[in-house]
Parts: C-alpha cells; sequence; structure tokens
C-alpha cells in the first residue's frame, strides 16, 4: 500500500500551485486543463456552483459581484485593518456584517469567510493531485508569507482544514523557495531570498549548511506587491478617462476589471518590450487607448518597489551581515521579473540575483521538498533540515498600554517564554492576559493577537497566586498558551478569543458547510474507485487469458469478452463513473464462464454447483471473481 | 525548574565558549529532536519534541550571545539582573513616572553636561533654530559613549577569564566580588546604550 501522498501547495495571492516530490525532483502537478498555475479566483456560477481557477476569471469581467480575487489579502484581518484594502480593491463585504465578527465577502447572494474562499481553492488543487495521483489525499504543506502573523497563519490552517487537508506544516515562502534551490544547488554558504508576489514582499536570510536551512532573518511588508503595482496602473487609466472623455468609470465595475486585465497584460509586456499599448473599450462606444514606455513605467513604480529596500536593509541588519557577504540572491514571485526589479536587486545586494529557478512555482516546489522530509524523506533530502524564525516580536500589554516582548523577532522556532502573574484582588479567579505581535513600543501601535482569560485560579490574597504562564511558538510560527497555578498545581483554563480568527465551532461548522460543494469531490472520487475496480478486474482477464481455461471457450465467447473488455478500456479513461460501473458489471457477466472453468481446474469439485459470489474467496462480492484476487498489488 | 542551558548541551558553567562548537552542537541536536523529525509519530512524542526543541533553540540563543550569556549565568548564580530591573520599570509606568536609573559614578559629570546639552538642542529644535556647533559636540559626545560601548565588551572578557578560573573550592568572597563586578559592568552598559538611544532621537528628531 502506498504511503499516503504529502503535497506541498503554494496558495498565492495572485496564483495557487500544487507539487510534489517525483524521485529526487519535486514537480508541479497541473490541472485538468494541463497548465500548472491554477489563478486565485473563486466565483459563483449561474447555478450557485463554485468555479475556481482560469475558468473563474471571466467571471470577474462578467459578473464582478460573483467573483472575488487575492482573497490571500483579507486572511486573518479585521474589519479595520483593510480600509485600505478595500478602497482599492473591489471586495463585495457582507450587507450584514458587524464589527468584531470574522469578514465576510458575498458572492451573489452567498457570503464566505476568507477562510473558505480559500478552501475552494485549495480543494482545487487537492482534486488536481487526486487526478493525477488516482488516490486520496488529505495531507499538506502549505506556504504563507515569513512576514504573516499569527492570525494570517491560524486562517490558513483553518482554510486547509475546511478543504478536508491536514496541514502538516505551514512553511515560509522565502524558506520554501531556499529549500528548492538548496536541493538543485547542494551549496553551504549564505542566501538571500527576495520574494515580491502579488500582494506581500518578504525577504529572508539564511544560512545554508550540510543541509540545514537556518533562517538567520527575516522581515517584509504583507500590504506590498503586484497588485499595488496594478491599482497604481488603473487609477491612471481612470484619472485618464475622465479627463479625456469626460467619463467616471470608477464605480463600473466591469469597466475597471477591463481595466485592470489590459494594465497586468501590459505590465508583463514590458518586462520584454521597451514599449506597449493600452487599448480598452469603453461604453457609450467610446475608446481609450494610451501607449507606454518602459521608461514611463519604471518611473511610476519607483515608490512601489522602493519600498523593498526598507526590509532588506533591516533584515541585513537584524543578521549581522553586510550585502557583500551574501553568496547568493534568489528570487521568488512574478514581480521579480520587472527588470526594474531586478536592478533594485542588483544594487541592494551587490551582486546578480539567481534567475534560474522558475518565479511562479520554486515556492511550491520547495513546500514539496518540506512535504516528502516530513513524510520520512528520501535520498534527495535525507540531510535537509529547516530551522525557520518567528518574523515579530511577540509581547504582552503591561501596564501604561505599554509592550512588553517576551520572545524577540527572528528567534528561531519552536521558541518558549515563561511568564508570572499573581491576582490583585482576595479571592480572583480570572486573570487577563492581552498578548500581541510587533515592534512598537505601545500595545495600541501592536497587533492584538489574541485575549487569554486564565481561569479557575483557586481562591487565594491577592497577590498570592503564582500563575506560571507558558507561551509556546511552534514550528508553523502559530501561538499556544498554557498555564498553571503553582501553589495548588492546578492547570489554567485557558479561554482564547482570537482578534480576527475563528473559533474552532467556526470551522468545524463550516468544514460541515463545505460539503455542500463537495458534489465536485464525490463525484471524483467515485471516478477514481471505479477506474482503480475497472483495472483489477481487466488484470484478471490478462491472467484468465494465460490459463489453460481459456483454450477451452469458444471462438464467439471470446470475441464477446474482447468486445466487453475493448469497452471497459474506453469508458475508464473517460470521466463518468456510472458508465464505468457498468461496463465493469457486463464483463464480469461476460467472463463467469471463464471463471468456473478456471475454478474447475484449480479448485476441488466440492465448490461445484455453487455461484461464484457465494464463495468465500476472502474479499467478497467487491472483487467478484475468484480470478480478480490476482496477486498485484 | 527545567534543566539549565549549560547542562542541556553538557557545557560547564564557564563564561568562554567555543560559539563554533556550539553551533555544531545545535545542528546535531536540531536534527534529533526538531518537530519535523516527529511529523509521524504519535502525539505524545510530537509533545515532547515540541517542547526539547523550543528549550534547545531557547538554549542556544541565550549561550550564543556573550551578554545573554552573562546575564543568564548572573540569574543561574542568583542575580536577578532583569527581573529587578523590569519590576522597577514596571512599577514606574504604573505610576505613570519613568524609571529613575542609577548613573554609573565615572561617568556622572559626563552625564550631567550631555544633559543640559540635550535640553538645550531640544529647546533650540522647537523654535527651528538647530546650532551646528552643538550638533557637532553632541555628536562626538555620543561617539565617545559608543567608544566606551565596545570597551566594555573587551572589559566584561577578562571578567570571564577570571569567573572561569575560579574552581568548585574557591571562596564566596571571591566568586561574589567577580560577579559583582559583571552586574556593575552589564548596568553600566545598559545605561550607556540607553543614553545613546536618547541622544540619537533628539539629533534626530
Amino acid at each position: 500500500m502506498a504511503p499516503d501522498r504529502i503535497v506541498g501547495i503554494d496558495l498565492g495571492t495572485t496564483n495557487s500551485l500544487v507539487a510534489f516530490m517525483q524521485g529526487e525532483s519535486p514537480v508541479v502537478i497541473p490541472g485538468e486543463d494541463g497548465v500548472n498555475l491554477v489563478p486565485s479566483v473563486v466565483a459563483l456560477d449561474e447555478r450557485d456552483q463554485i468555479i475556481v481557477g482560469n475558468a473563474a476569471r471571466k467571471y470577474l469581467i462578467e459578473t464582478p459581484e460573483r467573483a472575488v480575487y487575492s482573497i490571500k489579502r483579507l486572511m486573518g484581518r479585521g474589519l479595520e485593518d483593510i480600509q485600505d484594502e478595500l478602497k482599492l480593491f473591489p471586495f463585495q463585504l457582507a450587507d450584514d456584517l458587524q464589527t468584531g465578527e470574522v469578514l465576510r465577502i458575498s458572492l451573489g447572494k452567498k457570503t464566505f469567510t476568507p477562510p473558505e474562499i480559500s478552501a475552494f481553492i485549495l480543494r482545487q488543487l487537492k482534486r488536481n493531485a487526486e487526478r493525477f495521483f488516482n488516490a486520496p489525499v488529505t495531507k499538506a504543506v502549505i506556504t504563507v508569507p515569513a512576514y504573516f502573523n499569527d492570525a494570517q497563519r491560524q486562517a490558513t490552517k483553518d482554510a486547509g482544514r475546511i478543504a478536508g487537508l491536514e496541514v502538516l506544516r505551514l512553511v515560509n515562502e522565502p524558506t520554501a523557495a531556499s529549500l528548492a534551490y538548496g536541493l538543485d544547488k547542494k551549496q553551504n554558504g549564505i542566501v538571500a531570498v527576495y520574494d515580491l508576489g502579488g500582494g506581500t514582499f518578504d525577504v529572508s536570510i539564511l544560512k545554508l549548511h550540510d543541509g540545514i536551512f537556518e533562517v538567520v532573518a527575516t522581515n517584509g511588508d504583507t500590504h506590498l506587491g503586484g497588485d499595488d503595482i496594478d491599482n497604481l496602473l488603473i487609477k491612471i487609466a481612470i484619472d485618464d478617462i475622465l479627463g479625456d472623455a469626460n467619463l467616471d468609470v470608477s464605480r463600473n465595475s466591469e469597466v475597471v476589471a477591463t481595466i485592470r486585465k489590459a494594465v497586468i497584460e501590459a505590465k508583463i509586456a514590458l518586462s520584454s518590450e521597451s514599449a506597449t499599448e493600452l487599448d480598452i473599450e469603453l461604453p457609450q462606444g467610446k475608446r481609450y487607448q494610451r501607449e507606454i514606455t518602459r521608461e514611463q513605467f519604471e518611473q511610476l513604480i519607483q515608490p512601489i518597489i522602493d519600498r523593498t529596500v526598507g526590509p532588506c536593509k533591516q533584515a541585513l541588519k537584524d543578521a549581522g551581515l553586510k550585502p557583500q557577504q551574501i553568496d547568493e540572491v534568489v528570487l521568488v514571485g512574478g514581480s521579480t521579473r520587472i527588470p526594474k526589479v531586478r536592478a533594485l536587486v542588483e544594487e541592494l545586494f551587490q551582486r546578480r540575483p539567481h534567475t534560474d529557478l522558475n518565479p511562479d512555482e520554486v515556492v511550491a516546489l520547495g513546500a514539496a521538498v518540506q512535504a516528502n522530509i516530513l513524510g520520512g524523506g528520501s535520498e534527495a533530502t535525507e540531510n535537509m533540515l529547516l530551522l525557520d524564525v518567528t518574523p515579530l516580536s511577540l509581547g504582552i500589554e503591561v501596564a501604561g498600554g505599554v509592550t512588553d516582548k517576551i520572545i524577540l523577532r527572528n528567534s528561531t522556532v519552536p521558541a518558549s517564554a515563561t511568564q508570572y502573574y499573581t491576582t490583585q484582588v482576595d479571592g480572583q479567579a480570572n486573570v487577563a492576559i492581552h498578548v500581541l505581535q510587533g515592534e512598537r513600543e505601545m500595545a495600541k501601535d501592536c497587533r492584538s493577537l489574541a485575549r487569554f482569560d486564565l481561569k479557575g485560579i483557586p481562591p487565594m490574597t491577592a497577590g498570592m497566586a503564582r500563575i506560571e504562564v507558558k507561551f509556546l511558538i511552534d514550528a508553523n510560527g502559530i501561538l499556544h498558551v498554557s498555564a498553571r497555578e503553582q501553589r495548588s498545581g492546578k492547570e489554567s483554563e485557558i479561554e482564547v478569543q482570537p482578534s480576527y480568527g475563528l473559533t474552532d465551532d467556526q470551522v468545524e461548522s463550516m468544514i460541515l458547510d463545505s460539503f455542500d460543494y463537495a458534489e465536485e469531490d464525490f463525484r471524483q472520487r467515485q471516478v477514481i474507485e471505479a477506474r482503480n475496480e475497472a483495472e483489477t478486474i481487466l488484470a484478471a482477464l490478462d491472467k484468465g487469458k494465460k490459463s489453460p481455461a481459456w483454450g477451452k471457450l469458444t471462438g464467439d465467447e471470446k470475441k464477446k469478452i474482447a468486445k466487453l473488455e475493448k469497452s471497459v478500456i474506453q469508458v475508464k479513461a473517460e470521466d463518468d463513473y456510472q458508465a464505468i460501473r457498468k461496463a465493469i458489471d457486463a464483463l464480469n457477466e461476460g467472463t463467469m464462464r471463464l471463471a468456473e472453468l478456471m475454478m474447475d481446474t484449480a479448485v476441488s469439485t466440492a465448490l461445484k454447483g455453487k455461484r461464484m459470489d457465494e464463495t468465500d474467496m476472502g474479499e467478497g462480492s467487491e472483487t467478484g471473481h475468484p480470478v480478480a484476487r490476482a496477486d498485484f498489488e | 525548574m527545567p534543566v539549565d542551558y549549560f547542562t542541556f548541551f553538557a557545557l560547564p558553567r564557564k563564561l568562554n565558549v567555543n560559539v563554533a562548537v556550539l553551533e555544531r552542537e545545535f545542528y546535531e541536536l536540531s536534527r534529533k529532536l526538531h518537530p519535523d523529525v516527529y511529523a509521524q509519530a504519535e502525539s505524545q512524542e510530537q509533545a515532547w519534541s515540541l517542547e526539547q526543541s523550543s528549550l534547545l533553540n531557547d538554549a542556544y540563543r541565550t549561550l550564543k550571545d556573550p551578554i545573554k550569556r552573562t546575564e543568564y549565568l548572573l540569574r543561574l548564580e542568583g542575580v536577578e539582573l532583569e527581573e529587578q530591573s523590569k519590576a522597577a520599570t514596571e512599577k514606574a509606568r504604573a505610576a505613570g513616572e519613568i524609571k529613575k536609573q542609577v548613573v554609573p559614578p565615572d561617568l556622572l559629570e559626563e552625564v550631567f553636561e550631555l544633559n543640559m546639552q540635550l535640553e538645550e538642542l531640544r529647546a533650540q529644535k522647537k523654535l527651528g533654530e538647530d546650532d551646528p556647533a552643538l550638533i557637532e559636540e553632541i555628536g562626538k559626545q555620543k561617539l565617545e559613549l559608543e567608544e566606551k560601548y565596545e570597551a566594555l565588551s573587551e572589559e566584561l572578557k577578562r571578567y570571564w577569564k577570571e569567573w572561569d578560573a575560579l574552581s568548585d573550592d574557591s571562596s564566596e568572597e571571591g566568586r561574589r566580588q567577580v560577579r559583582d563586578r559583571m552586574v556593575d559592568l552589564l548596568n553600566r552598559r545598559s545605561y550607556i546604550r540607553n543614553l545613546v538611544r536618547d541622544v540619537s532621537e533628539v539629533l534626530e528628531g
């Protein structure tokens, strides 16, 4: 029995991919359409069915209120955080959204939380993998931006669960990329990974040493990516159109979507051409045409890409390194194809960046390597180990609204810290702890992670209780808290109120809801099972043809069997599991006499006279024929 | 109290540590303890690995850095350096005050003069009339302080030698003396660092 296949998944802002380790190298698993990249676009079609990927893109333009893109921007975030996002992206929040509630987006008349939408994308990738392996896939490694905070990571894990995947590890994107690079190069040294994706920017500095990938420092910006370049160009186009054609298209979501598609194509063209043209059809029979040169483009985007400089310099500083000490720079993310970005990286790190690896696929490939390591490893990965860090300092809010940092940024994970608390009032039964992430002094400037209530403290005089609280950041970068009152030895019950996340109950209920959309999953599972059965019976038939019993059949019987066999082979290649089953049954019937003959020559006469499916041959009626128990595995 | 960091790395409680050897040991232990190695194991083993590897990482982080290592050893010796400071800071914050820092005696005059200059510069900046000569003077002081700060690291290494030379049957008095000198040095270092930070703030403000 083949061991559980663990896949590596890059759940990107713009595109998502699934990959696995095939022998010595990782390989991306394509979709049904043969394409490796699955656009992170989700739409609700006319029949309220969920569509994901390339097929969903047309909905962005035709019925934008039924589609959503770049959902990663909303993962693990609350209403207050996304005000900027709302100005720049056509996210449609649910009408009945209350403050303090988890975000919900509407697609048509239905609403979904960001993890649920991400789960639709994950499910599509899961299906692609299952189709490829012709076997179920239930375990995965999923990548996240290194600079993602606790809530964003938790949301990604929740998405995995809702999609029916056990997420064995969340891996930071730059670290995953370095795995793909390291597997390829097998060299020791210091590597910087510059990852500019659709929505997030990460820079990580790693030490590669005999298969150990040790992250030394990481930094980034979770609101910086190719999307920002697109939005800038869109804004210019809209302003132009207002000026030239006196038309305000900013509220026309279909036109804006069309403009977006056009500027993205232009942006990509300018990576290889020195000029390109925007040509967009407008309402009222008008047209917007404009030439853009690469020079103009570069001038426009300079302020955006300059924002990557600060995090790079900080990461170098935290690592205690000068640019000259970096041996290699690896580029990740589609936006690093822009020549100006490459030039900036070359200047920052004083060397030509490494561009051999496909920047769109390298993260997924690295995730596949990690998946392989977690699955027990193989010859290629046997010496490899990832040592990653937490990107943000973890702090507690103390008197005066100040943050007291207890685990510093760039600490290798797992990492822990222990704090002691006591009660202020006689008989106090609860202690409230407010946990934050961030580098600022004041709690209000940091990210609220969660509020923990330590409950059930045994009644004592004020100040007598000594509660030991252990904060542990695990290998996924997610926080766990445990508490114990030391005098009584009692484990404190901890109630967690995640600031921006889903409770376990909410996730459970979403998993149940998601079965409504699992029709496609169910159907595919049926197809896989039917195909497997078809293969079983075909193999058994092959064996039967080699047995002496075959010679005892008449010419007509052989012809009939051949026809039925052909039928099974034909439908097996298609998608209709009911047709496959029908063909299998027909072949079963058609080879009954062959089976009987084989039985006669092999087994004692005591079994004669019984129908084949009454015979206990071990596996029961599923395999039906005794010949079906052939020893192939 | 869990095993102390020195014991975890099978090291004696000495302050001079071969960091290259420590790193090698860290990598070796990581290969044995890291959660990735236990990804398919029973939940009990996974919990054990999580605890052990966080201890490993905490220990390595502390012992790798000279100052953290010193502070940690002092804490093991019963000197609650950081705690004292933290408790005082919290008390002050709760009262809405700034914690009073004890000025190292040998810096008294310097600090007094520097504070006056900073006051003057702050007042000037408010009126938008920064005096470049004053800024230069303060800049020079800052450089001197930074040099003093660097020199402290060298001084600390001498105390390490003294500490490491103490054997088990050295007198309690002897240990206390070396300990106190290290505490004093760390306090001085901390003070200078904060002062340099304050100066930078005013200069850049």
